[in-house]
């Protein structure tokens, strides 16, 4: 085990948690903010992805691309919003969760209709294909720091967003009492709107930048998705603080288990089976990272609201 | 409707249509897996997203048996495999409910969305257990090349194996009934009303909720065992989070904590599959609308709708 080897794991690990970060701070504001679980998250990434693939594929230019995916996914994000989600609010969590199954279900379904159900390939563009040169002479993709970089610059303008103007005062209020900020005469749906768009917004941005790493298919969503579900759980759902703090907590366990965790084994076990079952391990120890913490905090690392 | 259920397949038997045979036997298990499951949604209020792990578990411990009393090996090198579906299913349910007291002593810790996200957690990562884990096919599955046995029973015959599933599930929901007639589905039904209150009378609802989240598992479990049997096949995608939400929308879709709730769902579900699946590829897409009608605008699910009013608490 080298100390390349393990540098190159880290910014691994800071990527798939500034990714992991994209997905969980919208699900979480959602969830602070209007109370709802949106299942159908992942599906906005899918459509950031689709949509970046397309429009990239279409004019050749992948920023446009990227554009497109974000305010595309914002979009469908608001009209999601208006025509299903707000009748949700008021409803119990399982009807949360039922309806917002539904929506995965046409969404994929849909997805699968209008562009086929082989998947589409978006290329990492030109200028940002290189190499960077790490100590220890690792080369590290370029494209793979950029997104890293995308994911802090985000972190840090949702921290400004929420704590320095208009919308996220009003976001913060929401978030602590949502009677009260309706009876002072701000209008709570169109917040709503706003911030479910947001999410959305946010969500189709990591599809978009993981879509040029991995293949662009029909529920690419569901296993991000569940990640995010973690994340937000191990932070505390309904904080940001939490959902960065947890996306980091879980792309460096996850990334690190899965290289490390079968190099362990192998010290006293034969070299295959040593494989499967690091393997085996890492692939659930995130889940097992979740247990314990929520032994310890049955609410999380950072409690938001109620 | 359980005559309906009983009349149908034996008709397509007599007509010599084995395919209907085996589709009336899938429906049952999905409602038998169903009832277990609204023991604890729907009769305990507890929102479990996580119940294709006991599904998929009763399925491997049918599966591995199989593989072991075909191989002639033994499973970690200590129990022999067995075909003997009079072993494997208290096994199987056994397993199930020691995977739901594991997960139910951690999950039950929290409420709320937690307790969701949580069941829906751990059932991840069975299924990643079983996804990596190379032993048992990992990712592509297990066959079962011949079906278990029951002594004195040809489990070939669909429609004897589908008197088993049948038998199953009015099993299932009679013990669903009696439970919650006695004194413990009281004390269930308040520990969702009104902890408080239960907790006043002298009850503590954590061990009523475990309880009734490890029975629901169990019963879950059977269905599982049964369901790999009937495809001759288990694999990861029946441990999936689909899977969970299917049995979810097949419970809310007949109507949370009704007897014949699960199996209303079943028809439902199924029924559309078959019909919209002959129509369409797509037909999960017109699978979702309809759901999203049923949330939105009819309420309390078929049972409801049919029964006119809400369930009486």
């Amino acid at each position: 085990m080298s100390a390349t080897l393990f540098l190159e794991q880290l910014i691994n690990g800071l990527q798939l948690g500034t990714m992991l970060f994209l997905m969980a701070s919208g699900l979480t504001l959602i969830f602070g903010v209007m109370g709802l679980i949106n299942l159908a998250h992942g599906s906005f990434y899918m459509v950031g992805a689709y949509l970046t693939a397309a429009v990239t594929a279409a004019s050749g230019s992948f920023l446009l691309g990227l554009g497109a995916g974000l305010l595309g996914a914002a979009a469908v994000g608001a009209l999601v919003e208006l025509i299903v989600v707000r009748r949700l609010y008021h409803r119990s969590h399982l009807d949360q969760v039922l309806a917002t199954f539904a929506l995965i279900l046409i969404f994929s379904e849909g997805t699968r209709w209008l562009f086929g159900a082989s998947p589409l390939w978006l290329n990492t563009p030109e200028w940002l294909s290189g190499y960077v040169t790490l100590p220890g002479d690792a080369r590290y993709p370029l494209y793979r720091l950029v997104t890293i970089g995308v994911g802090i610059a985000v972190a840090v303008a949702l921290y400004l967003l929420i704590s320095k103007t208009r919308l996220g005062m009003r976001v913060r209020a929401g978030e602590s009492d949502r009677e009260m900020i309706g009876a002072l005469g701000i209008d709570i749906s169109r917040l709503y709107t706003a911030v479910f768009a947001l999410g959305a917004g946010l969500a189709g941005l990591a599809g978009a930048l993981v879509g040029a790493l991995q293949s662009v298919q029909v529920g690419m969503g569901e296993p991000v998705l569940i990640l995010a579900f973690v994340v937000i759980v191990i932070g505390g759902i309904g904080s940001i603080k939490g959902a960065l703090l947890g996306a980091l907590l879980v792309g460096m366990v996850d990334t690190l288990g899965r290289v490390f965790l079968p190099l362990f084994f192998r010290g006293f076990l034969p070299p295959s089976e040593a494989t499967d079952v690091g393997a085996a391990l890492a692939s659930m120890l995130i889940y097992i990272l979740m247990a314990v913490i929520l032994a310890f905090k049955p609410k999380g690392l950072f409690t938001a609201n109620d | 409707m359980l005559a309906l259920l009983l009349a149908l397949p034996v008709v397509a038997h007599l007509l010599g249509q084995p395919y209907y045979v085996s589709l009336a036997s899938r429906l049952t298990l999905i409602a038998m897996a169903g009832v277990g499951l609204n023991l604890a949604l729907g009769y305990g209020g507890m929102i479990s997203f996580g119940h294709a792990a006991y599904f998929g578990l009763g399925g491997y411990v049918a599966g591995i048996g199989a593989y072991h009393a075909f191989d002639a090996t033994a499973f970690m090198g200590l129990l022999p495999g067995s075909d003997n579906l009079l072993v494997l299913w208290p096994l199987a349910m056994l397993a199930c409910g020691l995977l739901a007291l594991l997960i139910g002593a951690v999950s039950l810790r929290t409420s709320g969305v937690y307790f969701i996200m949580i069941t829906l957690a751990f059932a991840q990562m069975v299924y990643y257990f079983a996804n990596s884990w190379p032993t048992y096919g990992g990712q592509d599955g297990l066959p079962i090349y011949l079906r278990n046995r029951l002594p004195g029973l040809d489990t070939q015959d669909p429609l004897t194996f589908f008197l088993i599933c049948f038998a199953g599930l009015v099993l299932a929901m009679a013990i669903t009934s009696r439970l919650m007639g006695s004194r413990f589905g009281a004390a269930l039904t308040m520990a969702r009303l009104n902890e408080t209150r239960l907790a006043t009378a002298g009850v503590s609802p954590y061990p009523i909720r475990l309880l009734a989240f490890v029975v629901s598992a169990m019963i879950t479990g059977l269905a599982g065992a049964l369901y790999a049997d009937l495809n001759g096949f288990v694999s990861p995608s029946m441990l999936s989070w689909h899977m969970s939400g299917e049995l979810m929308v097949i419970v809310i879709l007949g109507g949370v904590g009704r007897l014949y709730g699960p199996l209303a769902g079943a028809v439902l579900f199924i029924g559309m599959e078959t019909l919209l699946g002959g129509l369409t590829e797509y037909w999960q897409l017109f699978l979702g609308l309809v759901l999203l009608g049923v949330v939105l605008f009819a309420r309390h699910g078929v049972m409801g709708w049919l029964a006119g009013r809400e369930p009486h608490e």
